[in-house]
């Protein structure tokens, strides 16, 4: 029985005894990095309700080809704060300040970040930014999507929305700033006596990653927002093609930082499904540096791309042969990647709860976002899909079937850490199921749309695609029912759930070695490196043994 | 025992081979092509699918395997092996994406520039640096490969030609606006349909007069932004007689899913025909004629038409809101 393999439950890991954080800490200006890791995720996920709200409407009004539900401005708003609140509040603070804060100190055996009170600061500039662009709703919130492409954005209506959400762009890219540096700093130089970098967690490699792209991409999308706002405020002309403009400049500084964005929002992920996959399947990652490796390839090669988004826009024709050929080349280390998950699968004792069905149901629909960016890559391909439910096919596969799987698997797999209670595993995998069943059913027919001919960002469209739209929004609607037995059971076991062990999947990362949930600092005396993160199998069970024993007596 | 286990990776590599083959050839995802530039796209879409597809199946395929075969029995508290790598299959792994996607790249390569034209002479064209950019431009073709010269030569001719110009190819002003396009065949004629002879070359020289659009029609594969301030172009030649939408895709306000018209593919005859009567129809009407003058501007003299222009698409929405609301 693996269950010898670890510290006795009743004693606490190392001598901590669980404490569990009183409600009201929750709400305040906490410097601990696990409050402040679970004060990002409650946060971003009531956001993603939100979002989800939002684009239930849009799905709603599209479940018919005429523009009949709502009035069309409004109906731009929605899928413009749909996006918004998507990317800037739920994905991008979820998978970096809520799991990066989580878990980076506990995984490299630190107490803390290295600045906590900036930490703190940059969770605490997410809220304003949250509520400025949900207060927009109460005047015309911003109506240009989530690119604000001008001079749209410039002769906009919704004025005083645009400028709130250029406000609430800022804040947040503020915060991201913020935690990058926090982030880069704590991984270089805060890990315990004996942790080289090849003996980090994948998860930090995938945020190292993260924190460079978002510290080197967001400062630009700063400069972009604030030029707009000079643009839509004081009338100057930067972008503003009657006084001498250019609106084209726009996309590239919007896209430099929008890009990389994207693998702000999944480079976390990746992380996050190479510590899933190992303890749940009973083997080692497979290819541990070729998957470090290949995080820092996107790093680099995603600050490269970022012009693919413009193949329509009238940029030369050298730039667009280069970031094709870039672009494409990111698929090599995704590609990576990918294999390296399955043969970790390969051969394992795969555990299929929970953790491990959204980690694998991540694979399956992540892989077709990937394959149809692929596609998307090559400069005619795109040319003809370019701003077409194709496009929103793509990077709904990649974000919903990508990040928020990933961030369904790592909820799973650190709920028990992070509450002391074990979620109720019978409706984890009806979440599961109607999340996979839903994703599939909304998002996998828009391809077929897109290629058909049906643009994006339309609230009314031709009617042969009613069909294909009404599946769509079904889909949708099963999307939105899926979250309600996840709700449900989050909220029902964080308080009246079973009592959680400290290491309920046997795993080998350091988070597990302490108490579930940790002691403020994490653990009573230093945390001991007794195996490699990725020890499984069963050539290592003699080895893990001496070692929890080990650490154990250290204790 | 091991020669089963060749045996069957063999016919699974044939049977997803052969399964990658049909999908690509089979896949009816495509509106039908219209166009030259719809052929060659479709060749490149339909191969670059049928690769993605064999990757899918693999993919898939070991996933759901894996959930089959090596899921946790009852009771079974053992570790799996403790295989931490296998240096000649992550070469493997490495080098045959990297390899295809080199391969994708350039036959992409190859039919972006044989479907481009001197479309991309747009790319540059920063308002009133028209000429050099078409220079520039030229030079940049020298990049492409000899075996794509051929392809290029038309574009590369054109490249000095103005608008308008010769009579091989069918120049249309296209203005756009919100949330209607008109197009200009001559100072005389402007329309709110496109129509195009069948089997020539088209020219669409665009420019926005407020805010930017994009031409697209799905059944050519081609789309190209409209932007206010510059002129960019589209290429391409009608095959197919029939009715094709065109379509607004880039988002321009309230009613962008509305900015939708017609293009007719016309047979040379019909074309003339068409292009007799709407000379009439112009002639009989000066109103009409007053009213497409500023939405055919020269490059050259942007700020002013413009403003004019946006006087007139002021107007065209209202037209067009009235319309919407019936």
């Amino acid at each position: 029985m693996t269950q010898t393999l670890t510290p006795p439950q009743s004693s606490g890991a190392m001598g901590a005894e669980p404490q569990k954080t009183l409600w009201w800490e929750f709400f305040t200006f906490s410097v601990d990095h696990k409050i402040i890791g679970i004060q990002y995720l409650v946060t971003s996920f009531i956001f993603y309700l939100v979002g989800g709200l939002l684009a239930s409407i849009v799905r709603a009004e599209l479940a018919t080809p005429d523009s009949d539900l709502v009035d069309p401005a409004f109906y731009n708003s929605l899928f413009t704060m749909h996006g918004t609140v998507m990317i800037f509040l739920w994905i991008v603070p979820a998978v970096t300040g809520g799991f990066g804060n989580y878990l980076i100190p506990l995984m490299i055996g630190a107490r803390d970040m290295a600045f906590p009170r900036l930490n703190a600061i940059a969770f605490w500039l997410t809220i304003p930014a949250g509520m400025l662009l949900m207060s927009s709703f109460f005047f015309g919130p911003a109506s240009t999507g989530w690119t604000a492409y001008p001079p749209l954005s410039i002769l906009t209506n919704e004025h005083v929305g645009q400028v709130v959400w250029i406000g609430s762009i800022l804040l947040v890219g503020t915060s991201s700033i913020l935690a990058a540096v926090n982030f880069i700093v704590t991984i270089w130089s805060m890990r315990m006596p004996g942790m080289d970098l090849f003996s980090m967690p994948l998860f930090c490699w995938a945020m190292m990653a993260t924190s460079v792209l978002a510290l080197l991409a967001t400062p630009v999308l700063a400069g972009a927002m604030v030029l707009l706002g000079f643009d839509l405020l004081i009338g100057t002309n930067f972008f503003n093609p009657t006084g001498g403009g250019d609106p084209v400049v726009y996309q590239h500084l919007f896209w430099f930082y929008s890009h990389p964005a994207v693998y702000v929002m999944i480079l976390p992920v990746f992380g996050i499904i190479s510590e899933v996959i190992p303890p749940h399947s009973r083997k080692p990652i497979f290819g541990y540096k070729a998957i470090a490796y290949s995080s820092m390839m996107i790093c680099a090669l995603g600050l490269f791309v970022w012009a693919h988004h413009m193949f329509t826009s009238g940029t030369p024709d050298w730039l667009r042969v280069f970031f094709m050929v870039a672009t494409l080349l990111v698929a090599v280390p995704t590609g990576i990647k990918v294999f390296s998950w399955v043969a970790t699968l390969w051969g394992g004792k795969l555990r299929l709860d929970s953790p491990l069905l959204f980690a694998m149901g991540f694979i399956s629909t992540f892989l077709i976002g990937g394959l149809s960016g692929v596609m998307l890559g090559s400069a005619p391909i795109d040319i003809h899909v370019h701003d077409t439910y194709f496009v929103v096919a793509h990077f709904h596969y990649v974000l919903f079937g990508g990040s928020v799987f990933g961030i369904y698997a790592g909820l799973y797999h650190w709920f028990p850490k992070m509450t002391g209670r074990m979620l109720n595993e019978f409706w984890g995998k009806v979440h599961f199921v109607l999340t996979f069943i839903g994703m599939h059913l909304t998002f996998g027919p828009m391809h077929i749309l897109g290629l058909q001919g049906m643009p994006r960002r339309v609230a009314q469209y031709d009617p042969q695609f009613a069909p294909i739209n009404v599946i769509c929004t079904i889909g949708a609607f099963v999307l939105a029912i899926s979250t309600v037995p996840f709700v449900i059971n989050a909220v029902y076991s964080w308080f009246k759930g079973e009592q959680a062990p400290d290491n309920p999947w046997d795993a080998l990362t350091l988070e597990w070695t302490t108490s579930s949930p940790p002691i403020p600092h994490n653990w009573v005396n230093d945390p001991v490196l007794s195996t490699g993160p990725y020890d499984y199998g069963e050539e290592y069970r003699e080895a893990r043994q001496e070692a929890a024993i080990a650490s154990q007596s250290a204790a | 025992m091991r020669k089963n286990n060749l045996i069957s990776i063999v016919v699974i590599i044939g049977l997803i081979f052969a399964a990658s083959i049909w999908y690509g050839r089979n896949n009816g995802l495509l509106p039908i092509a219209a166009g030259d530039e719809a052929m060659l796209y479709d060749g490149l879409f339909n191969t670059i699918l049928a690769i993605a597809f064999g990757f899918f199946l693999v993919v898939e395929g070991v996933l759901i395997y894996s959930i089959v075969k090596f899921r946790r029995r009852k009771g079974d508290e053992a570790d799996g092996p403790a295989i931490h790598e296998n240096l000649s299959l992550e070469i493997a792994w490495t080098a045959i994406p990297t390899v295809i996607v080199m391969w994708v790249a350039i036959y992409s390569f190859d039919v972006y520039t044989a479907m481009q034209g001197t479309q991309d002479m747009s790319g540059m064209a920063h308002g009133g640096m028209h000429q050099t950019v078409a220079k520039t431009e030229r030079g940049g073709m020298q990049m492409s490969k000899a075996t794509l010269a051929s392809a290029n030569t038309d574009g590369t001719l054109m490249a000095g030609t103005l608008p308008g110009g010769t009579s091989d190819v069918v120049a249309i002003n296209v203005s756009a606006m919100q949330f209607a396009w008109i197009f200009n065949y001559t100072d005389e004629i402007a329309t709110a349909e496109l129509h195009v002879p069948v089997g020539k070359k088209v020219r669409l020289n665009m420019t926005a007069v407020d805010v930017l659009h994009a031409f697209w029609v799905p059944q050519l594969r081609i789309k190209q932004d409209v932007i206010p301030g510059r002129e960019t172009y589209l290429e391409f030649t009608p095959r197919v007689v029939g009715e094709y939408p065109v379509v607004c895709a880039e988002l321009c306000g309230s009613y962008h899913g509305g900015m939708r018209t017609t293009m007719v593919i016309d047979t040379p005859e019909d074309y003339a025909t068409w292009l007799k009567d709407q000379q009439e129809v112009a002639s009989s009407d000066p109103e009409a004629i007053v009213a497409s003058r500023p939405v055919a501007p020269s490059v050259m003299q942007m700020s002013e038409q413009e403003y004019l222009a946006g006087k007139v698409a002021q107007a065209g929405v209202d037209m067009h809101m009235m319309q919407m609301s019936h």
